[in-house]
Parts: structure tokens; C-alpha cells; sequence
């Protein structure tokens, strides 16, 4: 019997997939995904049926377990936010040469508009890029239902398939109809050589897949995710894709020809042209990069009017909304009063009594004698140390960047090269950078700002705690040089000092702060009281 | 059609998802469409958030407010209710905290925060925090700022959205409850319409 539930989209995405019949969940927190995982994680049915839900060291290790249940039969769902795509791209792209056997989706959650996030690159492309179909919802129940017809059509065409979702769908809640749960895949592991990509069986298997694509085009166009609306006579053609659809029907505009709903890629070119040959020109509205203004621009004749957010119909950059979708068809905006003069950001911050406050106040203490330091930082709560009022980082690239880019740094003479780094960023993917620089005995001091989970994101385990010195042991770290210290006001002077003494040791030396993150302190204190 | 689009805002940790989610229990109660999309991730750490809560007895298409449509902002703190004044509509109801949340070091001057609030026919501004001290319920002040947009949420009955409160807080206890009824009639009478 039909059942409403009121969930966030990421939840739907996980009902969906429990309820697809999966096996396991494999991803590494990061906003806006984190709570497709942590659901699944919580859920009784989940946790009654031995649903494997761990969280993973990153997006590659987590796609490579996916990819190896999906060998032995079972479905799985990979998860992780948009940049996360760039850690799993090699096993990922890979995946659909070698095909799956269990059904396998990739959900990639975007964030244009970078709410949580260092870019907004669009997910979209890696689905195109490794030439496998791509689901994108509209509604929380779309991305509830598609998910099953997602699992359906990966093992019909033995193809990893890809979900995106954007911020503003993972992050909003709203009431979901639900369905029956369907049992998982019986074990039924392939046998032979098959998954071995060299280049004999590559080549091969790589026709295969190309030889699948137009049946990806026609299941875009036979599943009803995508449709053609027919409003009025002619007028424009709109192609709304994902959100976007939403942010047409809340304007309501008129001259409107037809609207193509898109949730599914690749796009089938007789849908666009339909449309074109109903409609005086096309708008494309799409979240992200205007990669389906580029295709729908290929599709028709070079004399046909496409506009969208190539030809600033649509703001180039940022997230979708109803105001700019209502701009693009030249409607006002209602907006009656302006924002004061006087208003100020307020930017966010590390919590009252958090560790990383305590090392930023020490090494900024330390870099006043040290004028020609720079520190690179990396991804987590201590990013915030660019915030005022410590303004201490000089980079930000992605996970585990602090350690090679100091290198690098030192490699080409800057000294002292300091890199902060969190423990789950460490393990996910500092560790290998770490080798590196212990191989060449890089001139470097790694402050390795261990809070015990993975905090940004809410607080979810931290695959390496309780692990860290034997890790920068193991790697090679001299012992003498990996120094642990409880971050409190009380003990900035030793860490001060601490800091000064490993930057003199020309050689790579890791500091670890070790304090419980604030939030999970008082999680695990409240728990305590039940 | 009957429908009321709500900006919720506050600083991370102010407990405005808690203000949501009572809204969304009461809209089940009410049998009524919502979308309420919400703020995760960096800045819930002590930044500006905002919840987007659209509630009708129609479909909803956007899950977020276009500029001047919200009927209503319901702010944990006074700066915040001003940042989102291009959401409002025109006679547009302000129910907001006067207290300010002092966590950057430009906070504008205060009178002139108050100023500009008052300045609106349809603000309603309170000491909630105090109140809830005043009245042994310190954990309770984003319940008052409910009782205090209770009378402007016509989309719902008073009844609806104190069995709302019953049902989000049942699980923490019978005296949680009571403090956060208490709260909300505290609110609910402060507002005269």
C-alpha cells in the first residue's frame, strides 16, 4: 500500500534505493550527499537485512567495493558530492567499459552556486564523458522512483548509471509516496576473464559499449522522465532540465510553445527536434555548466535560436532559481524592498572551544616570526581558518592538497612550508602525498588536526582514528619528529613551540592535535544521559 | 488557494530547523502540500541560515520563495530577519528576535537594526531569549517566535500546531513538551492581532 513519508531529497534517493532491493551503500560524506548514506545507515530495514552501509576512506576505494559487489551479483549505490567524481574517476570511468553485472548507480550531488564547495563543476559530464545514461530529478518523487528504474536500467544495459542531484533538491524536504521493497540480487559472482581491461579485452568491450548508446538515447525518450508538454501555438520551446522544471511551472510564462521536461541524458535529438519545429526558438534552462545548450545547438540547424546561459539569458555561473528562470522569460521581479546598506556577511565559523582554534591561535603566534612562511590547508571544519579572525591560509585546492603542495612548495625553496590537514582528509588523501614527501625528505611541517570524525559533514567516523602515528610511522616519518598534543588554550605556548622546532627540523615532521570535535563531544554527552 | 511561503532564518545552531520541522508536522496534521528546503553543511558553523518553507493546499512547484513573495519572515535573530527583506512581500509579516547574536566584529549598529525593523507596520520584535529565561524555559525561545507567528499561519489551527509540538518533541520527554507549549502560548499571546 502506498505510504507518504515527509523526507529530504537525499532521503528519497535512499528510501529509493532500499527499496530498489541494494545490498550495500559505498561513499565518503561530503555536502550536499551526506544524508543518502547516513539514512541508510539509521534505517531499521537496512539494518535488519545487513544493507552494508560503512563509510568509506574516500570516493575511489568506495566505487572500486561498489564495483566488486556488483561483480558478485548485488546491487549497490555509490554516493558522494559533486567533486568527489574527480577522486573515483578512474575506476569509475572504467566501470562502464567493463560493464557491471549486479546493478551499480553513481550518485553525484552537485553544488552549483558552491554553497558547501570549492567549484561547481557539473556532473552531468562525467556521465556523458564515460558514456553511460544520467538521471537527474525534478521532484523528491521523481528521485524517489528513479532510483528503481535507475538499478533496472544499469542491469538491463550492464552499465554503471548515473543519478545527479543539485543542493536545493538533496536539501529539500517535502512528502514522498512510497512502494513495496523488492528482495536483493541472489549471489552471482562472473567467472572468466571478462573485467580484465587489457587492451585486447578493452577494445572489445569498449565497441560494446558504444554500441549501447542508442539504446540509451531511446530509453531517455520510452521512460517518461523526459516529455514534451504542449502549452500553446507557437512561441518559445523551453527545455527545462531537472529543477529547472519547477522554476518554469512557479513563473507560469506566457508565449511558451511546449516545455521538454529532461531528467534523463543523453537527451534523444528527435525530442529537441520536435520541439524546435513547434516552437520560434529554443530556451535551454539547465543547472550547472550549459552542456545541453551546446548539444541542442548541434542537433538543429546553425540558424536556429538556442539560448540559455551561453548567450546570458541565464546568469553563466551559479544555481539556478525562480527569479533568474522568471528573468530569462522577461518577467519582473516582484521584489519590494532591497537588503539595508548596512547589512554585513556573516561568515561561518569554527564553534566556540573547537582544537582548530587553538592551533591557528598557536601557529599564528609562530608565522609572526616567520614572515616568509605560507601555510596550505585543505578541506574540513579548519578551512574556516581563512575566516577572520585568524586569516591563516594561504590555499584551499582539494583533499589532501596541503601535504603535496607544500612539497612542491619546498621542492622549489619556500621555507617554512606548513600544510593543516584534518584527520579524515588525511586518510582519504594525504597519506599517499605524505609518502612522497618522506621519500625525498621534503623540508616540511604537517599539522595534522585530529578531531576524531569527520566533522564538517556532521560528524560521521574518521576512517583512521586511533591509527595516525603508526600511519606516519609506517609511511616513514621519523618518530622523533611526530609529535601529539592536547589542543587547549592552556597548552598554546607548547604548541607554539612545538611548531617553531619542527619548522627548524629540516625534514618532514608531523604535529598532531587531538582533541574530540565540539559537536560529536556533545552528541556523545547527550547520549550518554538517555 | 490558500497558501503562506515562510522564510525562517537565524545563525547556525539557533534552532530554526526545529521551528521547521514543527511546521511540516503541522502541515501533515492539516493535510497540506510542502517543500521545505534547508541549509546543511559549512554554514550551519555559526553563519547566516535560512529555510525556504512553502506550505499550500495546491501542488508546489519551486521548493525556494521567489523575491517579494514571502508572506512571512520568522528570524532567530534581527540581522537576519533584515537580509532576507527582498523575499518579502509587500504587507509582509517580520517576527523576529530583537536579540543580536554578536559573532563577527562589523555587526551594524544596533539602533539602526531596530529602526529599520520597526520601521515595518507588520513586525513583531521580542525578547525571546529572556523571556524563555524569565520563565525557566531557556532551551524554549524558538517556540515563543512560533506562538508569535501562530495567529499570522492561518493555513493552520492554533490546536493543529500545538499537537505539532507535541508530536516533534514526544520523544524527549513529557517536561520538554510542557516547556515548549508554555513557550508557544507565551508567543502566541504577546502578538495581538
Amino acid at each position: 500500500m502506498a505510504q507518504k513519508q515527509l523526507v529530504l531529497g537525499n532521503e528519497a534517493v535512499a528510501l529509493g534505493a532500499i527499496h530498489a532491493g541494494i545490498s550495500g551503500v559505498y561513499a565518503y560524506p561530503g555536502t550536499p550527499s551526506t544524508e543518502i548514506t547516513e539514512f541508510i545507515q539509521k534505517d531499521s530495514y537496512s539494518k535488519e537485512n545487513k544493507i552494508r552501509s560503512k563509510w568509506c576512506t574516500n570516493e575511489k576505494t568506495a566505487m572500486e567495493a561498489a564495483l566488486g559487489m556488483s561483480f558478485s551479483g548485488k546491487r549497490t549505490l555509490v554516493c558522494m558530492k559533486h567533486v568527489g567524481m574527480n577522486v573515483c574517476a578512474d575506476p569509475f570511468i572504467n566501470s562502464a567499459i567493463s560493464g557491471i553485472n549486479g546493478g551499480v548507480v553513481v550518485l553525484s550531488a552537485d553544488d552549483p552556486s558552491m554553497h558547501s564547495s570549492q567549484n561547481e563543476q557539473d556532473s552531468r559530464f562525467y556521465a556523458k564523458f564515460a558514456m553511460i545514461p544520467c538521471f537527474e530529478p525534478s521532484t523528491q518523487q521523481e528521485a524517489y522512483d528513479m532510483v528503481q528504474k535507475a538499478f533496472d536500467l544499469s542491469e538491463e544495459l550492464k552499465v554503471p548509471v548515473m543519478m545527479r542531484l543539485v543542493t536545493r533538491l538533496a536539501h529539500s524536504r517535502t512528502a514522498v509516496e512510497v512502494s513495496g521493497i523488492r528482495p536483493q540480487n541472489e549471489f552471482n559472482p562472473v567467472t572468466g576473464n571478462d573485467w580484465v581491461l587489457h587492451p585486447s579485452n578493452s577494445r572489445k568491450l569498449y565497441d560494446k559499449l558504444v554500441e549501447k548508446q542508442p539504446v540509451m538515447v531511446q530509453s531517455s525518450s520510452s521512460l517518461g522522465f523526459n516529455r514534451i508538454e504542449k502549452i500553446a501555438g507557437k512561441g518559445v520551446g523551453v527545455i527545462a532540465c531537472g529543477l529547472a522544471y519547477n522554476y518554469v511551472k512557479e513563473c507560469n510564462p506566457q508565449n511558451v510553445s511546449a516545455i521538454l521536461k529532461v531528467s534523463q541524458y543523453p537527451i534523444d535529438p528527435e525530442m529537441v527536434k520536435e520541439l524546435a519545429k513547434i516552437s520560434t526558438e529554443i530556451l535551454v534552462i539547465e543547472d550547472g555548466q550549459p552542456q545541453v545548450e551546446i548539444d541542442v545547438q548541434a542537433f538543429l540547424s546553425a540558424d536556429y535560436v538556442v539560448k540559455g546561459r551561453l548567450t546570458g539569458d541565464l546568469p553563466r555561473t551559479g544555481e539556478l532559481n525562480p527569479d533568474s528562470v522568471a528573468a530569462a522569460f522577461g518577467i519582473k521581479s516582484s521584489k519590494v524592498y532591497d537588503t539595508p546598506d548596512f547589512m554585513v556577511r556573516r561568515f561561518p565559523q569554527m564553534c566556540v572551544g573547537c582544537g582548530h582554534r587553538d592551533v591557528y591561535t598557536a601557529l599564528n603566534k609562530v608565522l609572526e616570526e616567520y614572515p616568509n612562511a605560507r601555510v596550505f590547508g585543505d578541506i574540513g571544519c579548519y578551512t574556516l581558518g581563512v575566516n577572520p579572525p585568524f586569516y591563516t591560509l594561504n590555499t584551499t585546492i582539494d583533499m589532501g592538497a596541503s601535504i603535496t603542495m607544500a612539497k612542491g612548495a619546498a621542492d622549489a625553496g619556500l621555507y617554512p612550508a606548513i600544510s593543516v590537514i584534518g584527520d579524515s582528509t588525511f586518510t582519504h588523501s594525504g597519506m599517499t602525498g605524505l609518502l612522497d614527501a618522506v621519500n625525498e625528505n621534503a623540508d616540511i611541517t604537517i599539522i595534522l588536526s585530529d578531531n576524531l570524525t569527520t566533522a564538517m559533514t556532521g560528524g560521521q567516523d574518521s576512517a583512521g582514528t586511533n591509527k595516525f602515528e603508526q600511519i606516519c610511522i609506517g609511511l616513514g616519518v621519523d618518530p622523533e619528529h611526530i609529535k601529539v598534543v592536547v589542543p587547549i588554550p592552556q597548552n598554546i605556548e607548547s604548541i607554539k613551540n612545538m611548531i617553531k622546532d619542527e619548522i627548524n627540523y629540516h625534514g618532514v615532521s608531523v604535529i598532531i592535535p587531538r582533541r574530540e570535535c565540539m559537536q560529536t563531544l556533545r552528541r556523545h554527552n547527550s547520549d550518554k544521559k538517555k | 488557494m490558500n497558501k503562506i511561503d515562510i522564510i525562517l532564518s537565524g545563525i547556525g545552531g539557533q534552532g530554526i530547523l526545529s521551528i521547521a520541522t514543527v511546521i511540516g508536522q503541522a502541515s501533515i496534521e492539516a493535510d497540506l502540500y510542502l517543500k521545505q528546503s534547508e541549509v546543511h553543511g559549512m554554514s550551519q558553523r555559526g553563519g547566516q541560515v535560512q529555510s525556504d518553507l512553502r506550505l499550500s493546499d495546491c501542488e508546489i512547484q519551486s521548493d525556494l520563495i521567489p523575491l517579494g513573495k514571502a508572506d512571512m519572515i520568522i528570524s532567530m535573530e534581527p540581522l537576519e530577519a533584515l537580509r532576507y527583506l527582498p523575499y518579502l512581500k509587500e504587507d509582509g509579516q517580520i517576527i523576529t528576535s530583537s536579540e543580536p547574536f554578536y559573532n563577527i566584529p562589523n555587526y551594524p549598529d544596533y539602533n539602526m537594526v531596530m529602526d529599520k525593523l520597526k520601521s515595518f507596520p507588520n513586525s513583531h520584535i521580542l525578547e525571546i531569549d529572556k523571556i524563555a529565561k524569565e520563565n525557566q524555559i531557556p532551551k524554549s525561545s524558538n517556540m515563543i517566535l512560533l506562538g508569535m507567528a501562530a495567529s499570522y499561519l492561518n493555513i493552520f489551527t492554533i490546536d493543529q500546531m500545538k499537537h505539532a509540538i507535541e508530536k516533534v518533541f514526544a520523544s524527549k520527554g513529557e517536561k520538554i513538551v510542557n516547556d515548549n507549549i508554555k513557550a508557544f502560548n507565551i508567543g502566541l499571546s504577546s502578538v495581538s492581532k
